[in-house]
């Protein structure tokens, strides 16, 4: 028998009667990363990485029961072997190792190849059956290096300057500002919504180091944005208060931003293709580290990717999400909003 | 090409005039020479001549690598173009190039009549040097145009701002004929090529919607009144003893129209005249539909002389006696005109009469009556104006009666392409004939970002069938459709087909029961025979 299924709650692990990522309330829920498609309200239990915990304290509720554990850290329920390891998607992110009777199963929830200096890297776990994110699973998804998409943003960042433009980046509370605080900090002060500098007090208590930024309030002044670099939410975009800024130029970090049509679509004065996830040739890479047998392709462009693997000759499958009654090709642009930011 | 692909970035990088004017002055003053000729002509649609077909490109970019055809397909349904589809499945270049835009589309040029294995070498090797956004525009230059939302006004503003020269002489300039192998910039924009070219137009005065009540326009002794035709908008040229007959679309269509040869005799030399190229019998003007049988043909059979006589109804006079006369106020330009040719009797050719009307009430209530001369609406233009170059508020104004339309369900989906790339934009809508709903129309415009993606969830969640892209969905979306005409078509199942419809709003309010049927469209077909 397999070691999980695909339920309507989401993936399902029988044996040790456990879900990963459930969308529907559960008892006993296994969580990759802290980002609210995967992680929701109303489960009795939670597992997730030691980093993640506070992170979904301080996002769902301090009433949470939260186990946790380190990278390869295991436990046992009804004999399924537990443990985490790097996904290098965000913060505290894990991929869930399975292992029952010499039988395992990887499933990756969200990750990203390249070392972002912020999150532990990715480390690919030899597996039987893996279940993969395909988010970016089209060959046109190929990323450049972290360094040049920032030091793209840092050169639109002081062209801003010197012609007295705000340079607003729209980038998720959660991963996305993270990882461009850290890369972005400098001589240029950072500027952070209310949400972000709640999440990094978060961060940074959980040991996390991250360079210093500066909680906008009532009184910081136009003037002082104008000269730095601002990080808002999504939910911020279209908001009165940017529009108040002096000169205000909005730019969208996202790997959707990799493709005209989209960049257009989102009205942004600026697009950069900075994501979390893998891109293409990532994706390769880490399923044919796995060497696993079986491929279970979820989140993206599962029938492309699936189908594409199967050519290769890697067994794939596609698995339907909750979205899965859908074409699986719908409503990305509108998910950068909700998904591909975080 | 990394100067002029820092250009095309800038220039979709932002939604505002002024920042696109910005950075196009910012080219102008920095780039090379010959590069800016290439890029007046490429902006203009002045395309260089495609040495390669599109189709060997794909080839080639799914050939190195080792793309699967289906997923390219795939990859092209997401990204909307095919040009950036294969800069972006390319693998990363190993090579740089410092080669110039001229450069490239010169190497381009010489590949014509080369054989096949010579040109994919020479492609190959380019993509292999250029980073993603130079072969994007590399790919684009052998295969697309350059839709990047600068306008020849736009192109122009930035040259005469960059340049100091009057904007309308170098729209007179890029407008004409001119060769951008062999002329330079400063030749370009001081337009020392126009004078010698008998042919070349000026650019068209355009009037804006009027979206105010009439009255607000002042004393309506001060504007003139004419018909608003449907037809062709043209410019009549004749100097040194040649006709050239130019449409809107700065087309040369003189060929295209004997009937108006005649002008040839009557016109002295030094004259330009802007009119409207109509479907004529009688002097009177004929339906769209019928035009529409002379257009864009290569050779034009006796009965379709007969069946669609043409005629050229003048609404202004823009050169006489051989100077620009665009600075004449309407009044003079209008008895100017009268003068010339108002004697022309039993000619297809005529002035568009004046409407005389003493208030804005009278106008009104003549302007519902437009339809049953096949003219949509009425034409205001200022006594005291210049004719100016291109779209300009206040002096012209254009009052279009309202649109028909219809109500229809709409009954499948596609996704548009460009921006709208990833959401289905592109709706086919249907009215009732009796049990059964027959298509009557295809329409893609009208509706809001957010309600797109209403619909687009909408489609999602209701589609029934899928034929590639198309999908069939639950006929329960009813919207307004307006259209401008209705023809008899063969073509169409209904046997009827409206022209120009365009989304007017989402009837949300109504059911697909209440839509309207086709008989109802056939009996407004029928009315307008």
């Amino acid at each position: 028998m397999a070691l999980i299924e695909f339920t309507k709650r989401g993936i399902y692990c029988k044996q040790g009667d456990f879900y990963i990522d459930p969308w529907w309330p559960v008892d006993y829920a296994v969580t990759t990363h802290g980002h609210s498609d995967h992680v929701r309200f109303g489960n009795k239990y939670y597992l997730c990485h030691t980093l993640t915990k506070p992170i979904i304290k301080r996002r769902i509720s301090e009433d949470l029961n939260v186990e946790t554990l380190e990278y390869g850290e295991s436990i046992i329920r009804n004999g399924v072997n537990i443990s985490f390891f790097p996904a290098g998607h965000i913060i505290g992110s894990a991929q869930v190792r399975l292992a029952y009777k010499g039988e395992i199963c990887v499933i990756s929830g969200d990750y990203k190849i390249e070392d972002d200096g912020i999150t532990t890297p990715f480390e690919p776990i030899k597996c039987h059956s893996f279940v993969s994110e395909s988010t970016f699973g089209l060959p046109i998804y190929k990323w450049q290096k972290q360094e040049v998409v920032f030091n793209g943003i840092k050169s639109w960042v002081s062209d801003n300057i010197l012609q007295q433009k705000t340079s607003v980046l729209i980038a998720y509370s959660l991963g996305k500002a993270q990882r461009l605080i850290k890369n972005l900090a400098g001589d240029t002060p950072i500027y952070v919504h209310n949400s972000i500098a709640n999440l990094n007090e978060v961060i940074i208590d959980a040991g996390v180091k991250l360079p210093k930024t500066i909680r906008i309030t009532p009184e910081t002044t136009k003037d002082e944005l104008q000269k730095g670099i601002v990080i808002v939410p999504p939910a911020m975009r279209d908001s009165r208060w940017i529009k108040n800024l002096a000169q205000p130029v909005t730019g969208i970090c996202s790997g959707w931003m990799q493709v005209r049509a989209h960049r257009r679509w989102q009205s942004a004065d600026a697009g950069f293709a900075l994501s979390d996830h893998a891109d293409w040739p990532g994706l390769m890479e880490a399923i044919t580290a796995t060497g696993a047998e079986k491929v279970y392709v979820t989140h993206g462009f599962t029938a492309a990717f699936s189908r594409f693997l199967n050519d290769a000759g890697i067994e794939a499958a596609e698995v339907l999400t909750k979205f899965g009654q859908e074409d699986d090709e719908e409503n990305k642009v509108d998910l950068v909003d909700q998904n591909e930011n975080k | 090409m990394k100067r002029f692909a820092q250009l095309i970035q800038q220039l979709e990088l932002s939604n505002k005039t002024n920042d696109k004017i910005a950075a196009l002055v910012n080219y102008f003053n920095h780039a090379d020479d010959k590069d800016k000729v290439w890029v007046i002509a490429l902006f203009t649609g002045k395309k260089p001549k495609r040495p390669i077909k599109s189709a060997l490109l794909k080839y080639w970019a799914i050939n190195i690598t080792e793309t699967p055809e289906w997923l390219f397909a795939e990859s092209y349904a997401n990204v909307g173009d095919l040009s950036e589809t294969i800069a972006l499945l390319l693998p990363p270049a190993e090579n740089t190039s410092d080669f110039q835009l001229h450069k490239w589309v010169e190497d381009l040029h010489d590949l014509e009549g080369k054989d096949d294995e010579t040109k994919k070498e020479f492609i190959l090797n380019a993509w292999n040097k250029l980073e993603t956004q130079e072969r994007f525009i590399f790919n684009k230059l052998i295969s697309g145009n350059f839709r990047i939302g600068v306008s020849n006004k736009m192109l122009v503003n930035a040259l005469a701002k960059q340049s100091s020269l009057d904007s309308a002489q170098i729209m007179h300039s890029i407008m004409g004929k001119w060769n951008p192998y062999e002329i330079t910039f400063h030749e370009l924009i001081n337009g020392i090529h126009v004078n010698t070219d008998n042919s070349w137009p000026y650019p068209f005065c355009l009037a804006y919607a009027l979206e105010q009540e009439p009255e607000k326009l002042g004393d309506i002794s001060e504007w003139q009144a004419e018909w608003k035709w449907d037809g062709i908008r043209g410019q009549i040229v004749k100097r040194n003893g040649e006709l050239f007959i130019w449409s809107r679309g700065e087309e040369l269509v003189t060929e295209q129209f004997p009937e108006l040869h005649f002008m040839i005799d009557v016109l002295p030399d030094g004259v330009v005249l802007d009119g409207e190229i109509l479907a004529v019998q009688d002097k009177q003007v004929l339906s769209f539909s019928t035009l529409q049988q002379r257009l864009n043909r290569k050779t034009i059979s006796k009965k379709q002389l007969e069946d669609a006589p043409i005629g050229f109804f003048v609404y202004d006079i823009l050169e006489y006696e051989a100077k620009d006369f665009r600075e004449e106020p309407l009044s003079i330009r209008r008895k100017t005109l009268e003068g010339l040719i108002g004697g022309l009797a039993e000619s297809p050719v005529m002035i568009s009469p004046v409407i005389n009307c003493h208030s804005w009430e009278d106008l009104a209530k003549l302007r519902q009556t437009s339809r049953s001369i096949n003219s949509e609406g009425i034409m205001l233009k200022k006594l005291s104006s210049h004719y100016h170059s291109g779209r300009k508020r206040g002096d012209w104004w254009k009052w279009k009666i309202n649109p028909y339309t219809v109500d229809a369900v709409m009954i499948y989906a596609q996704k548009g392409s460009g921006r709208r790339t990833n959401f289905f934009t592109d709706y086919t809508f249907a009215v009732r004939d009796g049990e059964n709903l027959v298509t009557i129309a295809k329409a893609y415009s009208g509706l809001t970002d957010k309600e797109i993606k209403e619909v687009n969830a909408f489609v999602t969640r209701n589609a029934i069938e899928k034929f590639g892209p198309v999908r069939t969905v639950k006929p329960e979306l009813v919207f307004e459709i307006a259209f401008e005409g209705i023809a008899e078509s063969k073509r169409h199942k209904a046997g009827l087909a409206l022209r120009f419809p365009r989304i007017l709003r989402w009837r949300k309010d109504k059911k697909a029961d209440e839509i309207n049927t086709l008989e109802d469209l056939r009996q407004l077909l029928q009315s307008t025979l």
